[in-house]
């Protein structure tokens, strides 16, 4: 469950963006997640909540599931995360360490696998909302 | 947008004492040797970690003979190998190749850092990639307290690569432990190397030593091993 690894990884960057911005009290956080990521979402939803409850916060946490989108660097083709045919431990290998998708798939197209990852990877802070006092 | 995962680093690394990335401008020099057999040697004595960053050609997965894989609780636990906990690409991309270009391979490096749980150690040995790339970029950047130790073999090529390592890291404000000299036969290098930098010590050329990989213990007894081991006091 590195949900919870993440999860942490949200709240310490959260409390440190805050801090430099002067911000006391966060009351919302906007978080976007790449889906080649794979978040277990009940689990990462409820490891938010406890370690909100240990740094004594109450934060409306809204999740938007970002499309993963790859682009071919040799014939250009774009496709989605979802037209590769992954078994399920390359998921499982992707879901730790998204990287690991330059091992596994292909372009459908040509076949390179010299493509890039253009968007939908990873866990993004898109903006906190708080008070100074 | 703000990446979620830069603020959890420094807390992941919180108490390992001494990070030490073995490194080396030029490729073939023994670093992936010289990283696990420190980490073998400090293992005696201390709690340490083994962290491979050499995403293009991992190998100390073969050195300590890894075979255990990391656990998932609240994050990714090593396991732990001949007394070190150990980290590697393999354990996600298998024998496949990991053809990463240079965002990549800071993203993989970040997320590394991010999910793997070290708890405590005192010495996290990082076996860097040959060269200057965005390995070495990435240390600088996430790791600031982390040293260097630059394994150089007495050729003329080897040296000529390495000295250039070891000014960039100096220009950059980097903590240099010191320079090995591995594969030592007639000829040693000892007094050039001392014109620029702290030298650790050298390493003789041991033939056996290819015996050695994937029995630990053998590789701490043999020629090879005892001559880190001389050098791991110093460090
Ligand atoms: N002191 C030594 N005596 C004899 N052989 C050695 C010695 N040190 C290393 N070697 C051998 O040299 C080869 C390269 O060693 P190693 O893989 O550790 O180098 P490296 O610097 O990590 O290489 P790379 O740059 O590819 O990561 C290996 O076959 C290893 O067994
Ligand atoms: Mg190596
Ligand atoms: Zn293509």
């Amino acid at each position: 469950m590195h949900e919870w690894a993440l999860a942490e990884a949200v709240i310490k960057t959260a409390i440190e963006k805050a801090k430099e911005h002067k911000i006391k009290k966060i009351n919302e956080i906007d978080l976007k997640i790449g889906e080649m990521q794979d978040i277990e979402m009940d689990i990462f939803k409820f490891a938010l909540d406890e370690l909100m409850k240990e740094y004594g916060m109450e934060v409306k946490v809204n999740i938007t599931i970002q499309k993963t989108r790859l682009r071919c660097n040799v014939c250009n083709h774009e496709w989605n995360f979802d037209e590769f045919e992954l078994t399920e431990e390359e998921k499982e290998f992707v879901h730790f360490l998204p990287e690991s998708i330059f091992s596994y798939a292909r372009c459908p197209k040509c076949g390179s696998q010299y493509f890039e990852i253009i968007e939908g990877r990873g866990v993004w802070i898109e903006a906190i909302r708080g008070n100074d006092d | 947008m703000i990446d979620a995962r830069i603020g959890v680093i420094e807390e992941r690394l919180k108490n390992v004492k001494r990070i030490i990335a073995v490194s080396s401008g030029k490729g073939g020099v023994g670093k992936s040797m010289v990283s696990a057999a420190i980490a073998l040697t400090l293992a005696k004595k201390y709690k340490v970690g083994l962290l491979d960053l050499d995403f293009y050609g991992p190998s100390t997965h073969l050195i300590i003979n890894a075979n255990e894989k990391p656990v998932e609780k609240n994050g990714i636990l090593p396991p732990i190998i001949d007394k070190i906990k150990f980290m590697s690409i393999i354990y996600f991309t298998e024998e496949n190749p990991a053809p990463l270009k240079g965002k990549d391979i800071i993203n993989a490096i970040i997320e590394l850092l991010t999910i793997t749980i070290w708890d405590e150690l005192d010495f996290l040995i990082i076996d860097m990639p040959p060269g200057m790339g965005e390995e070495v970029m990435a240390i600088i950047k996430f790791m600031k307290n982390a040293e260097f130790i630059v394994v150089t073999t007495p050729s003329i090529l080897s040296w000529e690569t390495v000295k250039k390592l070891l000014i960039f890291l100096r220009e950059n404000k980097c903590n240099v432990v010191g320079v090995i000299e591995n594969m030592v036969m007639e000829k040693s290098i000892e007094n050039e190397i001392k014109k620029i930098s702290n030298y650790l010590g050298k390493i003789g050329f041991d033939e056996n030593v290819e015996n050695c990989i994937g029995e630990p213990s053998k590789l701490l007894e043999s020629k090879f091993g005892k001559d880190v081991e001389k050098i791991a006091v110093k460090i």
